[in-house]
């Protein structure tokens, strides 16, 4: 894959490698399933088969004297947890957030819900024992079909207890745009149940090191929130919880939560006296992490014939729990996205017999830019018009929804980089008009966007006696490379070579910082460590200063240059001055620094969002309706690009879950048991080295000076955003046929004749 | 998973004593379905006989016969020279399936006896004939856009089972006539490739005529002058690691333009491998031509039936033979 992709990249040689890259291959970096501890038992959950209901009785009898079994935990003997209450489990709808409470009362809100937990010596014999545990339910009636549920779906309840919220009704201009079109389009997409699924299954290992202090190894993605919510559900302070998530094999936000099975398994580990062991088998990853919610929305979009968008209306219908809201930005992108004076919008929710949603890269927006972005096509069709002219007659010079100027937007040029290098000017207008070697050709295109997100953070830096470098902040990585890119904020600064350069992070104990989601990690923690680099730089210069030799007596930062750990004085470029000798002559061990960065006042005055766009190239077969995308340009407008070597890489992780999602990717559930079918990879498809082709990344790389010191934006969403538009725009093109709800497969694409 | 005890047979005749005569033994050999089944709790063997280290392993050729051994591995098959140069259907069907890593791990008698992926059979929550006799189909009226028209019992009812056999191998070799030799307490007996595998009928949990304890030696394939116009045509939404949607194997021996000899066999449609025998009568002594293939995919598909989620297939269908047989015959 790597061999078949390219970018510009101004500046190779500034291109870090991965700084943990050598211990990833090499199997020496350890993830949450595997801190070694002595006497570690291993926990196996047992899940309902009913959607809805409730427990009868738990037969455990068998499963107690199975070898090995250390406990099974359920409603029936949970000595309790503390934070929970004595309040019932949350009432109908709860706000989003609030925790579902597991081994709590014995009703069933879903199909997969823990219910049991067996502890053993073993995996093996967990595993067993597991199996003999024998459950009856009292079965209620469910609901889990949207489509036959959508007339239920309203406003959710704390958007209607909150006038602020984005997600009321909005409407902007007149609605009668609408009727005065020359040209309308009204269509209905639907995106089917996703679900994150990465390499490595969610993980936990549970140790009480007291009865007042725990640690727990997790695979999440904010080590700060997770330590917090546990504190809280089990009325611990704050320090005496520890967690730790080192090393992430991916997430996609299926680690944003403390799921309920952590709770569980820290419930276990304190009634077995002994760290408890749990790993997630991917079966139960469809029902345990959340997911991208089924979702329909219905877009009507006006045009004049000039090709100016006159009106545009926007519904969507997401679905949630019985028991917790989940929104997500579905319509909100179509308030900013385009210069058109009347826009509406509605957001819904619909509760079903199901576990609650999360976010899944780029939530929302890749779900409303789905329909969006097909929307556009299909108003550049009846037009008549090039889709990529379409978008360049309606763009945004400021943003129509909040009448701010942008912070940056490079987005014309990004079209530009993106359709030259795809060769998009040898597009035929006319779909099925396309061929090669009996192939249907189809290109497609699609715009992104992601709003800006940037959270107080902290940073700790240090320079050694040595003259390395440690850098620490409660940061994730699950998988952008978060410690690559601060390193390479880290060594611009302080000029020190990489090598020398530790970032700490995933470790509940370092200075605060946001859990990693929302593309947030580069504009907030990265702030954080250029400020506090900055800061140590000078507090090192003032500490050159005072030393007796001259050429640093006036502490100019701007006249000192660093190279490899020493001060030069642009006065003496010949003479340095090292951290080691500096150091070492106010007798210091070390020198440290921990500085915090955030938002200002910038964020009342500019619109902040980052931009781009996908130019996608499908062949479809006549015969076999088989799909296979064959090239695929992408330019991005985030800022400054960090480190262009895991930009790169986290771009054409972005296009591959994309592909997936137009493609491929849906939790199919059989609705006569409310339970999903499609729970392992044979039947759940997410796209093999074979289905990606050629994948050409651009980026604008220039800084956004009004967003934060460093001009950088955030690329994890963005790089998903349009993607699957893209792809279905460019199958219409090749075959003249629209589908409207993803995956688009061999079935739908046979069900008329192409 | 249930505990199980594991034991290395020291020759043939004691692997086939102890499954014979031992209900809950099964056979092992890469493990590559049976393990999978063990975890979901769909097998529950108390004893694995382990056979990886039987001599059944070679590929060789003799009398015009090609002998493969149950043992050979899925991917040395498809790399051996001579199945290269006289079955090259074989090796297309061998590395349309599964993935590198697979290949290198599943044998060719495992591969025959590879069960259904039909998620109902994969999920002890439902109801399924295949996986317990009698207690009804949920794929009848549940998704099953996965699944068979063809070799459908007459009446479709609760006893029935409209799941597939996954195999792409299987579909070349009910498409090269090829004979399955297996051992059993009896002795040695030869079962004709469409003798092998079973229609559901009354006993859709039997996927095959074997009989308790038999155990393949290998499979047999005669040197037939099919070698030279042949195809596997595999239809996937996903473009490697997916089972067949539908797959077609189809062999021809054409002689000046003329179709002397023509073997077409179907995957992901039926219980079993699923034979064109119709239309293969149709083909011999005809042009090769477009309207002939046309006509042969429409007689195939006279006694197809299909369901809520598979009504597709009866479209796809006939594509997919048509292409094959173009393909095959070397005018795309």
């Amino acid at each position: 894959m790597t061999d078949k992709s390219q970018s510009t990249n101004p500046e190779p040689d500034l291109s870090f490698d991965r700084v943990d890259g050598h211990v990833k291959v090499t199997g020496a970096a350890t993830y949450s399933a595997e801190y070694p501890f002595d006497h570690l038992a291993h926990a196996v959950l047992i899940t309902s088969t009913i959607a809805k209901g409730k427990i009868t009785s738990i037969e455990t009898k068998l499963a107690g004297q199975a070898p090995g079994v250390l406990a099974v935990v359920s409603h029936l003997n949970n000595p309790g947890i503390p934070g929970y209450g004595i309040a019932k489990q949350p009432a109908e709808r709860a706000p989003m957030g609030t925790a579902f409470r597991i081994f709590y009362d014995g009703l069933i809100y879903f199909d997969g819900q823990p219910v049991a937990m067996v502890v053993a010596e073993t995996f093996e014999q967990a595993v067993h024992a597991a199996s003999l545990v024998h459950i009856d339910y009292e079965v209620e009636v469910h609901q889990t079909n949207f489509e036959a549920n959508l007339p239920k779906a309203t406003i959710a309840p704390s958007v209607q207890k909150n006038k602020n919220s984005p997600f009321q009704d909005y409407d902007r201009g007149n609605a009668e745009a609408m009727t005065n079109a020359d040209v309308k389009i009204n269509a209905t997409y639907i995106i089917p149940t996703q679900h994150h699924q990465p390499l490595e299954p969610h993980a936990i290992i549970a140790v009480w090191e007291a009865d007042d202090r725990l640690t727990v190894y997790d695979k999440n993605q904010g080590v700060k929130s997770a330590q917090g919510n546990l504190a809280q559900i089990f009325k611990l302070p704050r320090e005496n919880v520890k967690v730790i998530s080192k090393f992430i094999g991916g997430a996609f936000g299926s680690g944003i939560r403390v799921w309920p099975h952590t709770i569980a398994t820290v419930l276990a580990a304190k009634i077995v006296k002994r760290p408890v062991k749990l790993v997630l088998g991917r079966e139960l990853m469809f029902t345990s992490v959340g997911y991208r919610p089924y979702t329909v929305q219905k877009i009507e979009i006006g045009a004049t014939k000039e090709g100016k968008l006159s009106a545009i209306t926007h519904e969507g219908t997401g679905q949630t729990s019985a028991y917790e809201e989940h929104l997500e930005r579905t319509i909100l992108a179509t308030r900013a996205m385009y210069a058109c004076p009347n826009v509406s919008t509605r957001y819904r929710l619909l509760n079903l017999d199901v576990n609650t949603p999360t976010w899944m890269r780029g939530p929302g927006d890749a779900t409303g830019m789905f329909a969006l972005e097909s929307a556009l096509d299909e108003v550049a069709f009846a037009l008549q018009l090039d889709p990529l002219e379409l978008r360049l007659r309606n763009h945004a010079d400021s943003d129509p929804e909040r009448n701010l100027q942008w912070s940056a937007k490079s987005l014309k040029e990004c079209y530009e980089m993106g359709a030259q290098k795809f060769g998009w000017k040898n597009r035929s207008l006319q779909p099925r008009s396309m061929k090669l070697g009996g192939m249907l050709v189809g290109y497609g295109m699609a715009s992104s966007l992601y709003g800006f997100h940037r959270h107080p953070s902290k940073a700790k830096a240090i320079i050694l006696a040595n003259g390395s470098v440690v850098v620490q902040s409660a940061t994730m990585d699950i998988g952008p490379g978060t410690g690559t890119a601060m390193t390479r904020i880290a060594a611009k600064i302080l000029g020190v070579q990489a090598k020398k350069i530790r970032f700490d992070l995933g470790d509940s104990s370092l200075p605060d910082a946001p859990g990693q989601n929302g593309s947030s990690t580069i504009p907030s923690v990265g702030s954080a460590v250029h400020v506090a680099c900055e800061s140590l730089k000078n507090k090192i210069i003032a500490l050159a200063a005072s030393m007796p030799d001259g050429d640093f007596s006036k502490p100019d930062p701007s006249e000192i240059s660093i190279k490899n750990g020493v001060l030069y004085a642009s006065s003496n470029a010949e003479k340095g001055l090292s951290y080691v000798d500096i150091l070492k002559f106010h007798n210091l061990p070390q020198l440290e620094v921990t500085e915090e960065s955030k938002s200002g006042p910038e964020r009342d005055q500019f619109s902040m969002y980052s931009f781009g766009c996908h130019f996608v190239e499908v062949h479809v077969s006549p015969v076999t309706s088989e799909v296979r995308v064959k090239r695929v340009v992408t330019c991005a407008d985030v800022g400054k690009i960090i480190n262009y070597k895991t930009a790169r890489s986290q771009s054409i992780g972005g296009i591959v879950g994309g592909i997936g999602m137009a493609l491929m990717e849906a939790s199919v559930m059989d609705h006569r048991r409310g339970r999903y079918l499609t729970r392992d990879f044979a039947s759940y498809h997410i796209p093999v080295h074979a289905d990606i082709p050629q994948i050409d990344v651009l980026y604008i790389d220039k800084p956004d000076v009004h967003v934060n010191p460093i001009g950088s934006k955030g690329l994890g969403e963005i790089a998903i955003v349009g993607v699957a538009a893209a792809v279905a725009n460019a199958v219409f093109h090749a075959t003249g046929k629209r589908v409207r709800e993803l995956p688009i497969t061999v079935s739908k694409l046979t069900d008329d004749e192409i | 998973m249930r505990p199980y005890q594991y034991y290395r047979p020291r020759n043939l005749k004691e692997a086939i004593d102890i499954v014979s005569s031992e209900e809950s033994a099964r056979f092992i050999a890469g493990g590559t379905n049976l393990v999978d089944l063990m975890k979901r709790g769909i097998a529950i063997p108390e004893k694995l006989v382990d056979i990886n280290h039987l001599p059944l392993k070679k590929i060789e050729q003799k009398a015009g016969i090609l002998r493969i051994g149950a043992l050979a591995l899925n991917s040395e098959v498809a790399e051996n020279k001579i199945v290269k140069a006289k079955y090259p259907l074989l090796v297309q069907a061998l590395n349309a399936g599964a993935s590198g890593q697979i290949r290198n791990m599943a044998t060719v008698g495992g591969n025959l006896l590879q069960r259904t992926r039909c998620t109902y059979f994969y999920d002890t929550a439902f109801a399924c004939n295949k996986r317990k006799n009698d207690t009804g189909c949920s794929a009848l009226g549940g998704i099953n856009n996965m699944h068979a028209i063809f070799g459908l019992n007459e009446k479709q009812n609760e006893d029935s089972c409209i799941a597939v056999n996954p195999s792409d191998l299987n579909v070349a070799l009910a498409a090269l006539d090829a004979v399955i030799l297996v051992m059993g307490m009896k002795g040695e007996r030869r079962i004709a490739f469409k003798d092998f595998h079973r229609l559901p009928g009354e006993r859709p949990d039997l996927d095959t005529n074997l009989e308790r304890g038999e155990l393949i030696l290998g499979v047999e394939l005669s040197m037939e002058n099919l070698s030279k116009h042949s195809h596997y045509l595999k239809v996937r939404d996903r473009a490697a690691y997916a089972f067949a949607i539908v797959s077609a194997a189809v062999a021809l021996d054409i002689d000046q333009g003329t179709i002397k000899a023509a073997r077409l066999a179907l995957g992901g449609v039926a219980h079993k491998p699923w034979r064109l025998y119709e239309g293969e009568k149709m083909l011999v002594g005809q042009p090769v031509s477009d309207s002939v293939f046309k006509q042969v995919a429409e007689i195939s598909m006279l006694d197809a039936r299909s369901f809520e989620h598979n009504a597709f297939k009866m479209k796809l269908v006939p594509n997919v033979i048509v292409e094959a047989l173009k393909i095959a015959a070397g005018r795309p």
